[in-house]
């Protein structure tokens, strides 16, 4: 079996005496789409929280396996910067952009731990310097091309239509060229349409081999996109398996009571 | 516009203030001699006052409702409709013009005009640097820094000590006095800057008083309230100069250092780091996630700040004379952001308009100058509820392509 | 052992002072969470107004205990309009603006009332009446606790039992502590939240016009600039004992004035001030949910 290329195990976190996460083993390997769902509060992002630094988990592994670098690197004790520099690129729950900047900038942003220019360079623009600037440019303009966000380039962010803005931070996410990419419910408040293009774009963002982690309420957009599916309540883990398995498995359905799980 | 419900509240509003300013406006009262003055003429003038500003306030706010109403219009009226000063200087032809001949009369300023004039003028492109200094802290950013005089007092300080105590000139206290208020900065920063905004505000104000504080009572390293004395004034390869000319060479030496931090600031806020700068301002968590060092950028953005501080500090000890605790109070700190916020946060222009407006106009309208603190109050109150982005707001940069082959495609 | 009560009684004093104006800052920020920087304004200008109405009384000839009364009552009718009218004209506007904007507003409202005062009044320092008579039953003891001292400490003490049973046991009380929780919240279940923001800034700025007025009579002069470090102490009061946490900002206020009156007691008065923004930065940089604060985590 191939590496993993993430793998976490035994991920707990507590929040005074609330354990929001519980144990949990999760893990995700290369080129997979792998979707982690849950009822509303069953501690989703707070696992994406705890992965990415944000918090500090109070026990449990998380590793991070670096193909090109064919090493494998512990993302516990990380500062959320240093983890994304390590390779793990996230989105926003509730949208997060730098909204008064433009489009283009909030991707240059994503270039930022891939780049080096400090203060020297930045006074001198020295011949480094400029095409590192350029580089920044050249490769912000083109994943926005490829987000299909290219004409909105130099608007303010703020001013995006909502699917845009979702669309952008997934593509300032790219931009920090992720091992694995974390999207927090990308598909949150946008309309069928919207969504529907979501689910092409990121069909697309995979197809390139990017291995992708996602935690998503829609159903629909889960079942079709998944290759794996992890399901959690009450910070625990109850079901794990192909999008298949998962809709018969009864513990899921249980979790789910009340709400339909078709696909 | 002048409807009877309009005046009505108008009406209410006069009422309300001339009772709020009652005790304040008009009365006043000498507790030893026993008497009672009554300023009855206050009250008139409160009554008028509040009455037409009631309709200003009135006014502005409908007119800021409303831009904020039509804000998919008021984009593209921002791109066509930036100010005219950022389109001038869009526009290479003009820019070198306007440019030339502001240098041009920069230059020619201490020979037209009195030693005088070119006295407050120098005092003027002092604060032009210090609020450039200060606007990357708060303007790009983000952190707001309410003890920024303690950097200048630190750079005014290091060059008046080392001098009383070692002889050290002007050109030596010059870069350790920025230096040392860097030094400064990285101290305070590392741990006052993983507070949050609000809480960074109150900690730096507390530092600069602690800061004057410690100087006006320990008088046997800094001479206490009395403050230092007889600091040489710049020295040009040790020529002697008359008042006069070291005036005008200090003049001279500040244009320089204007024109030094434009270049500097403009050429930082347009790198990675001024990037990074301005998303710290906008979403410090994303940020982090997007691989910015938070502290770090913080810590760099800061100390950068302190640094043209403790610059301007060595100058101002040098122009001067004379230092003492009074002349770095909170007020200083007050002052400065102003120019700052009058501005706006995080532009260039914006910033040495507001250096210009708020130090020269009331030099030059000396009857107003006892109102100067005053409007200086009004003028951060009306700035954020009116027009929070300055009267020069910064714009965004906008990128082309010229469609360069990718720089040897290398990531490095 | 007479000098450790005298220190004892002047800090209590002192910290009781600071507990009237703390309890402002603790108030509105709990409410609104912006550090209301012109609240030591508002103190100003209630030791201002009750000196003023207390010369007028004192030459009318009023007696004693009439103008204590009517200078304070003065005091909290004026000091609350200026809070009132301070929150609609500088803050109200920037409820949606970012935290910073609002704090800058209210930077500048502190500058424009410190140099209103001082233009409308003087710059000078004004003696102010000594309002509080030298009580008879207190001359035993007068060496070493004076009786503003009593009268400060009883005062504030039945200040604080009203506000305690006005804020857990009244409809405005239990509005203001939802308010504070979620505005949002408290707005869809119909508190008017713009009500209980006003009503806080009358509370807080009345609270301080009673500091203003017995800190003033009790020191014997007041001048413009007297709010500024007054308001920065009680600040650092609110903010040791746990900002928005009005239990806190009584116990941070005890704790800063016992601090001070024993650091300069045994210490040295040179560095009063020192000790107290000392004291304000290393518990903000250290412990900056203070000792009876909420630790808040950020919502990502």
């Amino acid at each position: 079996m191939q590496q993993p290329i993430l793998q976490v195990s035994g991920l707990t976190m507590d929040f005074g005496g609330i354990r929001a996460l519980n144990n949990l083993d999760l893990d995700v390997n290369e080129g997979e789409i792998v979707a982690l769902i849950g009822p509303n509060g069953a501690g989703k992002t707070t696992f994406f929280n705890c992965v990415t630094g944000i918090y500090a988990p109070t026990k449990g592994e998380v590793d991070l396996y670096h193909k090109e670098k064919n090493r494998v690197v512990s993302l516990l004790g990380m500062k959320p910067n240093q983890v994304t520099e390590q390779g793990l690129a996230r989105t926003f729950q509730n949208i997060r952009l730098f909204s008064q900047m433009t489009v283009l900038e909030n991707v240059m942003i994503g270039r930022h731990c891939r780049t080096k220019a400090f203060i020297l360079g930045a006074l001198l623009r020295d011949k480094k310097t400029m095409q590192e600037e350029d580089e920044i440019i050249q490769t912000s303009h083109e994943i926005l091309t490829k987000i299909g966000l290219q004409r909105y380039e130099n608007e303010i962010a703020e001013n995006l239509p909502y699917g845009a803005q979702r669309r952008l931070e997934i593509a300032r996410a790219l931009a920090t060229e992720p091992v694995l990419l974390l999207l927090d419910e990308p598909a949150a408040g946008m309309n069928p349409q919207e969504t529907i293009e979501l689910v092409n774009l990121i069909q697309e963002i995979a197809s390139e081999g990017q291995s992708i982690l996602l935690i998503e309420h829609d159903m629909k957009l889960v079942m079709s996109l998944s290759d794996r599916i992890f399901v959690m309540d009450y910070g625990k883990k109850i079901a794990q398996g192909t999008p298949e398995e998962i809709r018969n498995n009864p513990a899921v359905i249980k979790a789910y009571l009340g709400e339909e799980v078709d696909a | 516009m002048f409807t009877f419900e309009e005046l009505k509240r108008s009406f209410l509003v006069s009422i309300w203030f001339v009772f709020l300013t009652f005790p304040i406006m008009v009365i006043r009262v000498d507790s030893i001699e026993k008497t009672v003055q009554w300023r009855w003429m206050n009250m008139v003038y409160v009554a008028i006052g509040s009455f037409i500003l009631s309709f200003v306030f009135r006014y502005m706010m409908q007119r800021k409702e409303m831009k904020s109403e039509d804000n998919g219009d008021g984009d593209k009226k921002d791109k066509t409709g930036r100010s005219f000063i950022h389109r001038w200087l869009a526009d290479p032809k003009y820019r070198n013009a306007i440019l030339g001949s502001l240098l041009a009369a920069a230059i020619i300023f201490p020979h037209v005009f009195s030693t005088y004039q070119t006295s407050i003028m120098t005092t003027a492109l002092m604060y032009v640097v210090l609020g450039l200094g200060l606007n990357i802290v708060v303007g790009l950013a983000g952190l707001l820094d309410l003890g920024y005089v303690a950097f200048y007092a630190v750079g005014a300080y290091t060059y008046a000590l080392l001098y009383h105590f070692f002889g050290v000139g002007f050109w030596v206290a010059l870069p350790i006095g920025g230096l040392l208020a860097a030094l400064f900065g990285i101290l305070l920063g590392i741990p006052v800057l993983r507070l949050r905004g609000d809480y960074l505000a109150i900690v730096t104000l507390g530092f600069g008083e602690i800061i004057r504080l410690v100087m006006e009572n320990w008088g046997a390293f800094s001479q206490g309230p009395s403050g230092v004395s007889n600091i040489p004034r710049p020295s040009f390869f040790g020529i002697d100069m008359s008042l006069d000319t070291a005036l005008v060479y200090t003049y001279y030496l500040m244009i320089l250092l204007v024109i030094f931090t434009i270049f500097f600031v403009n050429r930082l806020q347009d790198s990675r780091l001024g990037r990074a700068w301005i998303a710290l301002r906008e979403d410090e968590i994303a940020c982090q996630a997007m691989g910015i060092d938070k502290m770090k950028t913080k810590l760099v953005a800061f100390s950068l700040g302190a640094f043209w501080a403790g610059i301007v500090g060595v100058i101002f000890a040098a122009k001067t004379t004379f230092i003492s605790p009074r002349s770095f109070t909170f007020i200083e700190s007050a002052i400065i952001l102003s120019i700052v916020v009058l501005g706006g946060m995080g532009s260039i222009i914006g910033v040495i308009f507001g250096a210009l407006i708020l130090i020269l106009l009331p030099e030059y309208l000396r009857a107003l100058s006892e109102y100067r603190m005053l409007a200086f109050g009004a003028i951060l109150v009306c700035m954020m509820v009116f027009r929070p982005q300055g009267i020069i707001g910064s714009i965004r940069r906008t990128y082309t392509y010229q469609n360069r082959k990718k720089a040897d495609g290398e990531v490095s | 052992m007479d000098y450790f009560i005298e220190l004892l009684f002047s800090g209590l004093s002192r910290g009781a002072i600071y507990a009237l104006i703390a309890l402002g800052y603790t108030m509105v920020y709990g409410i609104i969470g912006l550090i209301n920087f012109a609240h030591g304004e508002i103190y100003m200008i209630g030791a201002f107004t009750s000196f003023i109405i207390a010369t007028i009384l004192t030459i009318l000839g009023f007696p004693g205990l009439a103008i204590i009364l009517l200078a304070g009552l003065a005091a909290v009718i004026w000091s609350a309009s200026y809070g009132y009218t301070i929150e609609k004209v500088a803050y109200k506007p920037l409820r949606h603006a970012p935290r910073l904007s609002a704090l800058i507003s209210a930077i500048g409202m502190s500058m424009f009332l410190q140099n209103y005062v001082l233009l409308a009044q003087t710059s000078d320092f004004l003696p102010f009446p000594q309002l509080v008579p030298d009580f008879d039953f207190m001359e035993p003891i007068a060496h070493i606790v004076g009786s503003s001292d009593m009268v400060i400490l009883v005062t504030t003490t039945v200040v604080m039992i009203c506000l305690t049973i006005l804020i857990k046991y009244t409809k405005i009380g239990k509005a203001m502590r939802a308010t504070s929780q979620d505005r949002t919240m408290a707005m869809l279940v119909g508190i008017n939240v713009n009500r209980i923001i006003s009503i806080t800034f009358i509370i807080g700025s009345s609270l301080a016009a009673i500091g203003g007025m017995l800190v003033a009579s009790h020191i014997g002069q007041i001048n413009f600039y007297i709010g500024f470090i007054a308001g920065i102490k009680a600040f650092t009061a609110a903010v040791l004992g746990g900002i928005g946490s009005i239990p806190g900002a009584v116990l941070g206020s005890v704790v800063l004035g016992l601090t001070e009156s024993f650091a300069t007691g045994y210490v040295s008065s040179d560095y009063e001030d020192v000790f107290a923004f000392s004291l304000l930065v290393l518990i903000l940089i250290f412990k900056p949910s203070g000792l009876l604060g909420k630790a808040d985590t950020q919502k990502v």
